[in-house]
């Protein structure tokens, strides 16, 4: 008995080892939770509203189509279409910009991302704070720069609903001992439309339909994998029972 | 000669499996492969990996093979066909991880039931060459895993596949061509990508099957080892079955479904609950399309790979060439092969080796973890030089092997087994 056990100790310890790994994979890039969750249908739907109005002027979701975002967040098709679809007539096309190749370029320098994947390229957490990380800096093309993706292409196309905030410095003494002023956050500069609770609700929003984009199928899975674990636990303990019955007669 | 007519009444009764079995020795088959295979019934937890190993073999051809139905091979295809399958085909999804969680348990299940064989001795003799063929299906596990990682197409695929083909450039004289004639083009490319597909869809699943078909035979040629590394054949009783041997029908089918039943479990709490595992089944990174222009910030194999990956970087460059580090990770699969040879102990099992052989077994056994987090790192900080270390213990358990396995103090082994689990 103390031999299986000391076996099955092992076991797991082999097969925990990834997971160890991974949370020490994670360390170094901690970024505040963003708190989205994608069973969370209402924002997810505001979210929706929130990308159709403000990203998808200029960023694709080419991977999903309307239609699969009326199905999966109950939305029906008149109403898809008044409120939804801006650059596109078909339900079944999918969510490209209204922006040709080559004037971004010329704009921004680059094409802004397609962002159907861009929740797990990253993460939710990640465009959370993207999103909200925008300051003043008037050596940008765009008068603006952000803390988490230092020298980004895209404006604070946000700013009139966040306001503007102003870069946070801090004295540090570099390897000679010398005080050299370097980033340490951003702080609210001017008013915008939205108080701070409502800008970081409608960024979190925005995220967690990012989410749902890179993985429509997320929800289904979490809630059917619940059931196919039941499923399972029973089946287990009918394998042993089986097993015990059989294994009688050996001694 | 008359020609005589085959009559309705001669040999043609005694039903269906009759009939095949004066045409394929079926019940034969069934009988010496399964019903009468005899097992040792002291079998523990570690016996399970190897009916597992194979179930999952089989989960990869069929869910690969449903793959393969929707998944374009091209460079400018192959990315938005995952994603294709992830969203538009049926059930998709949930096809596409099984496969990509089944690379990764293939490799848990196999490295378990390797270490199971270093437990017991199961490579010892008479059982060398099935340990062989397990060398080789482990090598082409690997063959499998880099290929198959590449079909995504995803931009830690393009520079994944971008750092191991070129180590093949390491090579002296010959490097160069030889990469490019792996390549098929002066870059990673449509060509590569093409070439990998077809040894993933076809030559080693191929080659894998029949050498799991002759790891099988010659497995039930030799008969199971046991956790006690007792050979069951030596005492028989008057029925001709070995005294401690249960046929592995209904016994072992009854207790591998067991198995299986806890395998599902964990294999499908991932699968539902967490596809990409923290980002160690599924990098972050391959959700971004191949882009030769643009370098993941930190390249990692994916963790089944990163043991050797450290070994590699472990190594330094020396007379200005860095193949010694590649020809360092390919002495650690190499050395695999050798080990029936290598050890000298009068017994098979660890219940009968002296303190030697555990010490042995566990600094390998850590080395082995420590190199895999290692290869995980960049290799700044404290991890070059543990690689380092980890990379020497690894070999020394190898090297040092015929020593420490003849002079270790070992106990006198039982003629019977020890109970069953």
């Amino acid at each position: 008995m103390m031999r299986n056990l000391w076996s099955l100790i092992a076991a797991v310890m082999v097969l925990s080892g990834p997971a160890a790994t991974a949370a020490l994979a994670a360390e170094g890039e901690a970024l505040p939770p963003s708190g989205t969750d994608i069973r969370d249908v209402e924002s997810l739907r505001r979210g929706a509203h929130n990308f159709m109005n403000y990203c998808s002027g200029c960023h694709s979701l080419k991977y999903l189509r309307y239609n699969r975002i009326g199905r999966d967040l109950q939305i029906p098709e008149a109403e898809l279409k008044a409120g939804l679809m801006f650059t596109s007539e078909k339900p079944f096309d999918t969510v490209i910009s209204a922006l040709p190749g080559a004037d971004a370029e010329a704009w921004f320098g680059k094409q802004p991302p397609d962002l159907s994947l861009i929740a797990r390229s990253k993460s939710p957490d990640y465009i959370f704070a993207y999103l909200k990380d925008y300051y003043v800096d008037k050596t940008r093309p765009w008068g603006v720069n952000n803390l988490l993706l230092p020298g980004t292409a895209m404006p604070a196309v946000l700013a009139g609903l966040q306001g503007l905030q102003k870069p946070v410095m801090k004295n540090v003494p570099d390897e000679h001992g010398n005080a050299t002023l370097v980033l340490d956050g951003v702080a609210p500069m001017t008013p915008g439309a939205m108080k701070p609770e409502e800008y970081d609700r409608f960024v979190r929003d925005t995220a967690n339909f990012l989410d749902y984009a890179a993985e429509p199928v997320k929800a289904k899975r979490q809630s059917l994998g619940v059931y196919v674990i039941a499923f399972l636990l029973v089946f287990f303990v009918l394998a042993v029972l089986l097993k015990k019955e059989y294994w009688k007669d050996v001694h | 000669m008359a020609v005589v007519p085959e009559s309705p009444e001669s040999g043609e009764s005694g039903g269906l499996l009759a009939w095949i079995d004066r045409r394929f020795p079926l019940t034969a088959l069934w009988k010496s492969q399964v019903s009468e295979y005899y097992a040792p019934k002291n079998f523990n937890f570690w016996y399970y990996f190897g009916s597992l190993a194979m179930m999952v073999l089989v989960i990869q051809l069929v869910s690969g093979i449903f793959l393969t139905m929707n998944y374009k091979p091209s460079a400018g295809e192959a990315f938005a066909s995952v994603e294709y399958i992830m969203r538009d085909v049926n059930w998709g999804w949930l096809i596409r991880y099984i496969h990509s969680t089944g690379a990764s348990a293939f490799f848990i299940v196999v490295y378990l039931h390797m270490f199971r064989a270093l437990l017991y001795g199961s490579y010892r003799k008479p059982r060398e060459l099935l340990w062989i063929f397990g060398c080789v299906i482990f090598v082409l596990l690997m063959a499998q895993g880099f290929t198959g990682y590449v079909l995504p197409w995803g931009n830690m695929s393009y520079w994944g596949a971008q750092v191991i083909v070129s180590l093949f450039g390491s090579l002296p004289v010959v490097g160069g061509s030889l990469v490019e004639w792996i390549r098929g083009d002066y870059v990673i490319a449509d060509a590569t990508l093409n070439r990998l597909f077809a040894l993933h869809v076809a030559a080693i699943p191929l080659a894998l099957i029949f050498l799991m078909i002759a790891h099988l035979m010659a497995l039930h040629e030799v008969g199971s080892n046991n956790p006690d590394g007792i050979e069951i054949k030596n005492l028989k009783g008057k029925d001709g079955h070995p005294l401690d041997g249960i046929p592995f029908h209904p016994y072992y089918t009854v207790k591998d479904v067991v198995g299986v039943a806890g395998f599902l479990l964990i294999f499908c709490g991932v699968i539902f609950f967490a596809p990409s595992f923290g980002g160690l089944f599924l990098e972050a990174p391959n959700f971004e399309p191949a882009n030769a222009l643009q370098t993941p910030p930190h390249i990692a194999p994916v963790w089944y790979f990163t043991p050797y990956y450290a070994m590699l970087r472990a190594v330094p460059s020396f007379a200005g060439t860095q193949v010694w580090g590649v020809l360092v990770m390919g002495a650690a699969i190499v050395v695999l092969f050798f080990l029936p040879w290598l050890d000298r102990s009068p017994v098979k099992s660890i219940r009968y080796r002296g303190p030697a052989y555990k010490v042995a077994l566990t600094i390998f056994s850590v080395s082995f973890i420590i190199l895999g987090v290692c290869g995980l790192k960049p290799p700044s900080g404290i991890y070059p030089l543990l690689a380092k270390i980890c990379t020497s213990l690894y070999f020394a358990f190898f090297v040092f092997m015929p020593w420490y396995s003849a002079l270790d103090k070992v106990k006198p082994v039982p003629e019977r087994v020890t109970g069953h689990a």
